[in-house]
Order: C-alpha cells, then structure tokens, then sequence
C-alpha cells in the first residue's frame, strides 16, 4: 500500500526516468544523442532559471554568464592547468554562486526589476572579457581539446555513457526542484513572490531569500555549462550572448513560470523546435521564440504547462458557467 | 496533472524522431537531362554524358548563414544551391548529387549539432564548411575522429595545423591574405610603421593576430592596435587614437560595416595614411557604403574581383562561367566567399571524380594528390603535409579605384 | 592627450552619446508611463533608420524620409502597446516585460527577413565635409543630430510643462490612481507614450545612419547602451536620460583614449556595462534621482 502511495506520488518522475534513460537503449545514433545531450544542459538551465523567475519573481537577462562561467572554468582549469574536471566543475559552480551573491545582494534588496537590469549589464561584461582576455581564454578563436569526462575507467566520451551521466544528473536537479517547491522553503518563496508584505511580517527574510535562489540557479547554470563543455570539447564566446539569454528566459516562459514541469516542456520544445525549422527556414527561428514569447504571455501566460487549465476554461466559458477555476498550478506572474 | 505531461512529453519526443527518419527518404533531389549545360569545371573532367542517374552522392556543407557572420556564409549557401543544379545537369560517376546545407547560425555549438547530424542522418562523404574559423575548429575534432573529409572554407591557420589526416581548405588562409598586405606595404609602398584597427569578432582578432605575429618579419613596426565592436556606430575615437601614433599606414582587418565606417571616419579626421584592409571587405557593399572615402582603399583578395587579372586562360573560363551563373540565379556578381564554397566543392567533386569511389580513405587518397585543379581561389596542389595548396601568387592586391576594383599598383 | 585629441573623443562621445540619448528618452516615456522597461527600444532605432533608408531608395527627398520613417515606426510602436501590452495590463509587469524581450527578438529578425543582412546607406541631411574645431574635425551630421536631439528635448519639455496632455501624462507618471480620479484617460496616455516614445528613438536612428550605416543587428547595442544611459541618469527622469546618454558616449570615447596600453578599446563597452553595475549597486536612484526605489 504504502508503495503503491510512492507509485502514485511520484509516477510523473518515475516515467520521465524510465522514458528518457532508456532512449540510448533504441538509438546509438550520435545526432539524435547529441540533442538529447543538448536538451539535457538546457534543462539543467532551465530548472535554475525557472526556480528564480517562477518562485522567486526575478527575471535574469546575463544567465548565459553563469553558463559561461561554468564552461569556460572548466575548459580553462583542465586544458591550462591540467585540473581533474570534476573538481573545475565544483570550482567553477562555486565561483558562479559568489559572483551571484555578489549581484544579487546589493540589488534584490530593493523592490522592482534591478536585477535584471544588473544581471543584462554583468553578462555583457563576462562576454566581454571572454573575448578580451585572450592570454586566459584564447579570445574568439576559442578553446579546444577539453577532455571528456571520466570516472574510475568508465569514459564519458562515449555518446551512451554521456546520455546516462548527463541525463542522471538532470533528473537529481529536477528531484531538488521538486522536492523544493513542495518544502518550507518553496512555500516561503512562493509567498515572497505573491505577496511580499505579508511574507515579510511571517517572517520570511525575503530578500536573503531572493539572494539564495539565485546562487542555486548560478549553480545549475555553471554545472550546466560544465557539461557542455566536455560533451563537445570546444567553447568560444559566441556561445554566451546575451540572445541565449534571452533564450534561456524564452524556455521558462514557454514552458511555465513557476512549475517545474514546465522547465521540462520548455527545454524539451526550445532545443527541437530550432532542430525542426532547420529544415525549412532557419531565418524564421528567432521571428517564431519571438512571436511565441508574447502569444505565450497574452494567452497562456502559465505556459505550456497551463494548456489543460485553458482548455477546461474556455469551455467553462462556452458552457455559459462562469465560476472561477481553480484548476492546475496558477498561472505565476510579476509583482 | 502531472502524468499527462509525461505522456506528451514522451509523444514529442517519439514523433520527433519519426519526423527525422521520415526526412532521410527524402533524399531524392531533381535530376534533370543532361542535353543544354553550361559546362562547370567539376564537369569537366567527368566522361559520363548521359543524364546522372542512381542514388546521389551526399555533400554535406555547414554554413553561417545567419548571425554576424552572414555576409559569409549567405553567399557561400547561395553558390552552393545554384552548384547543385548544375551539377546535377551531368552528374559526377553518373550519378546525382545531392547538397544537404546546414546553417550553424555563426555559433560553434550550432556547427558541432549539424555535423553530426550530417554524418549520423544524412550519411554525407564529405563536409564542407564552416565559413567561420570558430565553427571550424569545433568540428574538426569530430571529422578527424570520425575519419570524414572536411574541406574546410575559414582561413585561420590553426585549421591546418595538425592533424589534418581527414581535413583540407579552400580559401586562401589568414597568412596568405595577411602576407599578401604586409608584403605590399613593404616593397610597394616602402612604408615601416603600421597601425592595426579591427573587428574585435572571429575573423578581425585572428587576422590581428596574425598581424601581430608576423609584422617584424616584414620589417614593419606596429605602433598601435586598437578594435572596435561590429555593431559600433562611429570609430572616430580609436582611429583619434591611431591618428596620435603617427603611422605610415593604416591596416583594417574586418568584414563589412565596420572598414566603411572606419574609412568614412578617417576621412573626417583627415588622415591621409593608405588605408590596407582585408580580403573581408572583397565585396560591393563596402564600396557602396565607403562611397567616396573607399576610393584608393588596398586589400588582399582573390583574383575573382578582378577577372581580367586571370592569367590563366582556363581560369579565366572558369571563372567567367562561375560569374555568369551565379549573377543569373542571385542578381548580384559573386563576392569572394562565394568563390571559396565554389572552390571547396570543385576540390571534393573532383577527387571523388578521380577516385571513382565515394569512400572516405579514396577521396582521403585523391584529394592527397590533387595536382593543378582550378578555382575562383587560385591553383591548389595539395599534398599529404600541404593542405592549402595555395601559394602566395594566387593572391592579388587590389585597389578600389572609380568604384570599381582594380589591380593595385605596383 | 592633447587638447585636440581631447576634443576629438568628446565629439565622437557626442555622436553616439546622442543616439543612447534619444534611445534612454525613450525608455523614460514607456517607464513612466507603465513601469516597463521596453527592452525593444533599440529596435525602434533600427527600424527607424532602415525605414528612412527604404523610402529614400523609393524617391522620398531625405526630409520626407525622415518624417515617414518616425510616423511609421511610432505607429509600431502604438500597434504593440495595444496588441502585446494593453491585453498584459492586469498581469503584471514581469509578463509585459517578457513581451518587450520577445518583441525585440520579433522585429530584428522580421527587419533581417525585410531589409537582408547587409548595412545600408543614408546620405547625410547637408553634405559630409567635416568642419574644422582647432585640430579636431566634426561633420555636419553630428550636428545634425545634435541640434535634432535638442529639438527634441526642448519640445518634450515644453508639452510636459505647457500643455493639458503633458501634465495629464506626468499625473500619471506621478500617481495613476490619482490621475484616473481626476478623469485622465490612462490607457490613452500609455497609449501615447509608446508612439512618442518609439518616435523619438526612431528619428536617433534616422540621424545616426548617416554617420554609421545601419543593419538589421544595429539595435540590439544601442537598445542596451540606451538603457544603461537610463539608469546611469536616473530610470524615469528625462533630463537625467539625456545626460546620461551624453555622459555615456564621451566616458567611452575618453576611456579609448585614456587607457595608455594599446588595444584599450576592447573594453569600451565594458565602461557602460560597468557603470551600470556601479551605478545599480550604489545609486539605484541615478545621478539625478529617478521615480523612488523602495527598499524591499
């Protein structure tokens, strides 16, 4: 019985594990891992940006710093000094949650969007300094040979073994959002970003709270950007612009601001939609993330997450009733 | 709630890969007669005269079509369209060809996603691309690995530096173009100091580089290096900057608009120093946004921009045929970069032609012996340690006089 | 530096400090208006100059061009505020800027899809001898854009100050409860500020092009320094937009020529984005004091 309760509370998890570990079990082929591998380090964003956007009401615009922080820390500590990845991974995650603090401090104190005004201004000078210091980070050219990934003798070059690692990781990082929504933690967030007065006078510190939220989606980031970096061995500044930021932004908001589930269905739509208009016209991809970011917010502004609560709403409203639906996660939106 | 996320979450992802195995039947292009062709050059040495017929032979080529470096890639993608078509007018083994072009939207990762689907999806022979240096060094690790030919279209010289067991390049490299300037300024124009201004992306800071790197050996003194912002709206200041170091020349090393800028811009301050560019502004927009101020600009660049600079007769023809079909089908005459993808394709073409075989060690093999092809570029004569094939001769230095491009004086 | 250098960098300070100028005025007008922060402000000033250059192509004389070119990008700006702002009003004001940002994606990529990827020329409004300053030089342009900009100021100050619709808009800027009392149509003066403000941003972009060509791409920068500007002044004062734009064109400039290694000019940009952080984290408020920031 009591398994049966565990079955029934977490099925969503158990079958989004079963579905996407097993796909290397159907295909070798490098291609379609290599999206998957993508879609795996975009989700990794994803659930960070989607914690601090959905839960905490902040709009980050210089994500791709934290990204860049995490690939370029990794790259440069194991091909310059020869570092054991794993450790520039842990490295760099920690030097993205302090430059975090270092933002987020100062500028979640005060009520409005300054973090995002903040995070746009710091991303541009990270891309900046990519491309400028160029005895550090080779400048435009890039850095290459970054080695994959390994643990004992398993080799994580291996197109499968990489689906597994990268994917396990992901699915830890969706099991710590999950659970944190669901905490004290995620309630108090949640009020934070409903009614931050109210918050305040229960005593939630909302914005030390704010400050930790975002130092765990800097973490995500980094860790994510590790990744990429050692699944394709190459990294140049082209990578962290401030249009994949705007992205990254794009895939949380498409999917669901504020459910974690929709940090899934965004990443998984944002990486295949490009690979599906390739093959028409890759003009109209950024024209299509566009028109879709505000068609999103004006008609289904709880994301693609929300489809079913529009749906039933909408014929509530044909059907003449006009009772309120309290259906489904609430759409999760500004102050 | 949940569940049914999971579900469409699994659909997508299923109907995707259908989607995407459904797309590789669809390899069959148009294969038209063989009766009225403007003979190509890749044709040329091809004996089968009947119409191609069988399956086509795959290339797969990664362009940057879109984002900064569009003014590339876009001509490259438009060269090789309108190649396929002719191509496939004769066909090469009697069989078709069939061009699958990927843009990696001037973003390497883009480039690392498109070459493996070309060689999972598309089971291509041979690669050509990227147009961008980045892009090209993130690939190359893939194609060495995966034993596929990469005929390379970016010039920066680490492309060939080893290993090159499966890698070669059709544009002339950065140190070609940038020792084509440098040895100008010095025995043409005999002058000594040289001020660097470029573009601070891909293509601007490697030639820098190389600049940089190479200056002393040309007897020249770099007496200041300054860079601006391809979106930037006025250079006056760094060019004020330049302008106090007093050099001989200035060199601009840049794709378009950031050189007319810098030329409109020197003009204002009434600098009256040469201005060097690059081969990245071989192209008529420079000339129409330069206007007035592009007038006596030098720079580097094939002999496409001057074809009555051909010597070789059968050159010439070549090119003349390259010019007629590509201003037929786009409107416009092909800029240089358009050269490189026709280059790069005739290379491959050809040594798959000689080779007979579609197999990666043969054409490995032909284009390890290619002797005396001809493109847009030049000469090529390539050889198991010279993976360029050019030499310097095959650069010209032109100079825009009239609004039009002329051989520079020497 | 020499006194003719000096001089040099501050007249190149000022023609791109008055293009962030215009772009930073225009922020203003949309966040007084709604708290928004337009992040496709930089792709009026795009669009502005590339619909010049296309109506001076079709025969429009520059003057025509120019005027077309602002009427058509303000009505842009107008259709956007009621397609993608107005229905966002009640959802707050993350939502509407997520729409800004979807928009700026929107129109570079449909302005690429118009005008292709190659920079386009507009011929300059009176001739391109540059005028001798000492041993500096300025063109015409400049001050073209110059005086223009300061057109532009004087003229938004005085229907601020003299007219009904000004002191209605600043009633709402100030208090909109408030002003809605007092019967002013709110939706009508956001309304208004979109189309002033997309007009202000596209005549910058219809003096720039002369001096600096423009492309598909251009806006995204100058949207970005223009916001930096913003804040650097003081996010909702427009006196404080303008200054900070200037300020922001010759701290540039100055710090090229400043800096003694050679290549200082990489880091240019740097200096806005690094005066934006400064300025966020010890001045939250601007040079001259915006609209109030409340402490959390």
């Amino acid at each position: 019985m009591a398994a049966l309760v565990f079955l029934r509370r977490h099925l969503a998890f158990l079958a989004f594990s079963v579905v996407i570990l097993s796909a290397p079990l159907f295909t070798g082929n490098i291609y379609y891992l290599s999206i998957l591998a993508f879609m795996a380090t975009r989700l990794m964003i994803a659930l960070g940006l989607n914690l601090l956007m959905g839960q905490a009401g902040q709009i980050s615009l210089g994500h791709a710093a934290f990204v860049g922080i995490g690939a370029y820390g990794s790259a440069i500590m194991t091909t310059r000094w020869n570092m054991d990845p794993w450790l520039a991974m842990l490295f760099s995650a920690v030097f993205a949650a302090a430059v975090a603090g270092l933002i987020g401090v100062p500028t979640l104190k005060l009520k409005g969007h300054y973090l995002a005004m903040a995070t746009l201004g710091f991303g541009e000078i990270v891309h900046i300094l990519l491309v400028q210091f160029k005895w550090l980070t080779n400048g435009t050219d890039g850095i290459g040979g970054i080695p994959s990934l390994a643990i004992g003798g398993i080799d994580f070059g291996d197109p499968q073994m990489f689906h597994w690692l990268v994917w396990g990781v992901v699915l830890l990082m969706l099991r710590i959002s999950l659970n944190l929504v669901d905490s004290r933690v995620g309630r108090s967030l949640r009020a934070l970003h409903r009614a931050e007065v109210a918050a305040m006078s229960l005593g939630v510190n909302t914005s030390f709270r704010k400050v930790q939220v975002l130092m765990v989606s800097a973490v995500f980031a980094s860790i994510a950007g590790s990744f990429f970096v050692h699944y394709v061995q190459y990294v140049s500044p082209v990578s962290f612009t401030l249009t994949f930021s705007v992205i990254l932004v794009t895939t949380v908001v498409i999917g669901g601001l504020g459910n974690v589930w929709g940090a899934v269905w965004g990443s998984v739509l944002m990486v295949l939609l490009p690979e599906y208009l390739k093959r028409y016209n890759q003009d109209y991809t950024l024209l299509v993330f566009g028109v879709m970011l505000i068609v999103i917010m004006i008609f289904l502004p709880g994301g693609l997450v929300s489809f079913k609560t529009l749906v039933a709403k909408t014929r509530e409203r044909l059907g003449g009733a006009r009772t309120a639906s309290a259906a489904g996660p609430g759409p999760a939106r500004g102050s | 709630m949940r569940r049914s996320h999971v579900v469409l979450v699994a659909a997508l992802v299923v109907a995707f890969a259908m989607l995407l195995f459904a797309g590789c039947g669809e390899t069959t292009t148009t294969t038209t007669a063989a009766e009225t062709t403007t003979t190509m050059p890749a044709e040329t040495t091809t004996t089968e005269m009947a119409g191609p017929s069988g399956d086509p032979i795959v290339i797969g080529a990664i362009v940057s079509a879109t984002g900064p470096a569009s003014p590339l890639g876009e001509p490259e993608r438009a060269a090789l369209v309108m190649l396929e078509a002719e191509i496939n007018k004769v066909g090469i083994l009697g069989r078709p060809i069939k061009i699958v072009i990927e843009d990696d939207q001037s973003n390497p990762t883009e480039a690392v996603t498109a070459v493996n689907k070309l060689i999972q999806q598309d089971k291509v022979v041979a690669i050509l691309g990227s147009s961008i240096s980045a892009s090209t060094l993130a690939i190359k690790p893939i194609t060495e690995a995966a034993g596929m030919p990469l005929m390379a279209l970016a010039a920066s010289n680490k492309i060939t530096e080893a290993p090159i067991d499966w890698t070669w390049r059709a544009p002339p490299r950065d140190a070609l173009a940038v020792g084509a300037a440098l040895g100008y300024i010095q025995n043409t124009m005999k002058l000594t100091k040289i001020a660097v201004l470029h573009d601070e992306n891909a293509y601007g800071a490697s030639g820098a580089a190389d600049v940089a790197a190479r200056a002393a050996d040309f007897g020249l003194e770099i007496v200041a290096t300054e860079s601006y912002k391809t979106e930037d709206t006025d250079i006056t200041a760094q060019l004020t900057k330049i302008k106090g170091a007093s050099p001989d020349v200035v060199v601009v090393w840049g794709t378009n608009p950031g050189p007319a800028i810098a030329a409109k811009n020197m003009k204002q301050l009434g600098m009256t120093q040469p201005f060097v560019g690059s081969h990245g502004i071989a192209n008529k927009s420079f000339i129409d946004l330069a206007g007035d101020a592009g007038e006596g600009v030098i720079f580097p660049a094939g002999r496409l921009l001057v074809p009555e600079s051909f010597t070789n007769p059968a050159q010439k023809a070549i090119v003349d045929q390259f010019v007629a079909a590509f201003t037929a089908a786009t409107g416009n005459p092909p800029p240089t970069f358009a050269g490189h993808a026709f280059g790069g394709l005739t290379l491959v073409l050809e040594a798959i032609n000689r080779a007979g075989s579609t197999e990666a060690a043969d054409i490995q093999k032909a284009l390890n012996e290619t002797k005396g092809v001809i493109t847009p570029d030049g000469v090529y004569n390539y050889s198991p340690t010279d993976h360029d094939g050019l030499t310097p001769d095959d650069l010209t230095v032109v100079m825009i006089q009239g609004g039009t491009w002329v051989l520079a004086p020497q | 530096m020499t006194f003719d250098q000096f001089l040099q960098y501050v007249f190149s300070g000022v023609t791109t400090g008055s293009i962030y100028a215009l772009t930073a005025l225009g922020f203003t007008l949309i966040y007084n208006a709604t708290n928004v922060i337009n992040f496709a402000q930089g792709e009026f000033v795009m669009l502005g100059g590339l619909t010049a250059v296309s109506l001076h192509e079709a025969g429009a004389p520059l003057a025509l061009a120019f005027v077309g070119a602002v009427a058509i990008v303000a009505t842009v700006g107008v259709v956007f505020q009621l397609l993608a702002i107005r229905p966002l009003h009640s959802a707050g004001i993350l939502a509407q800027i997520i729409v800004t940002v979807g928009a700026s994606l929107a129109l570079r990529t449909g302005a690429m899809l118009i005008w292709g990827r190659e920079a386009l020329p507009l011929p300059p409004f009176t001739g391109d001898e540059p005028i001798k300053v000492s041993e500096a030089t300025i063109l015409p342009q400049t001050l073209w854009v110059l005086g223009l900009t300061l057109v532009i100021v004087v003229t938004l100050q005085l229907f601020y100050r003299r007219t009904l619709t000004g002191k209605a808009v600043r009633a709402c800027s100030v208090n909109q409860g408030a002003a809605r009392l007092m019967g002013i149509s709110y939706s009508k003066v956001v309304l208004l500020s979109f189309g002033m403000s997309a007009a202000i941003s596209a005549a910058g972009g219809v003096m720039i092009t002369p001096v600096s060509f423009m492309v598909y791409s251009s806006g995204a920068l100058i949207g970005l320094k223009g916001f930096a500007a913003a804040i650097f002044g003081g996010l909702g004062n427009p006196a404080g937009a303008v200054f900070g734009g200037l300020a922001l064109g010759i701290l540039e400039t100055l710090a090229i020529g400043a800096l003694p290694m050679s290549g200082a000019s990489g880091y240019k940009d740097a200096v806005a984005f690094l005066i934006l952080l400064i300025v966020l984290f010890v001045k939250p408020q601007g040079l001259f004091g915006g609209r109030s920031v409340e402490k959390a």
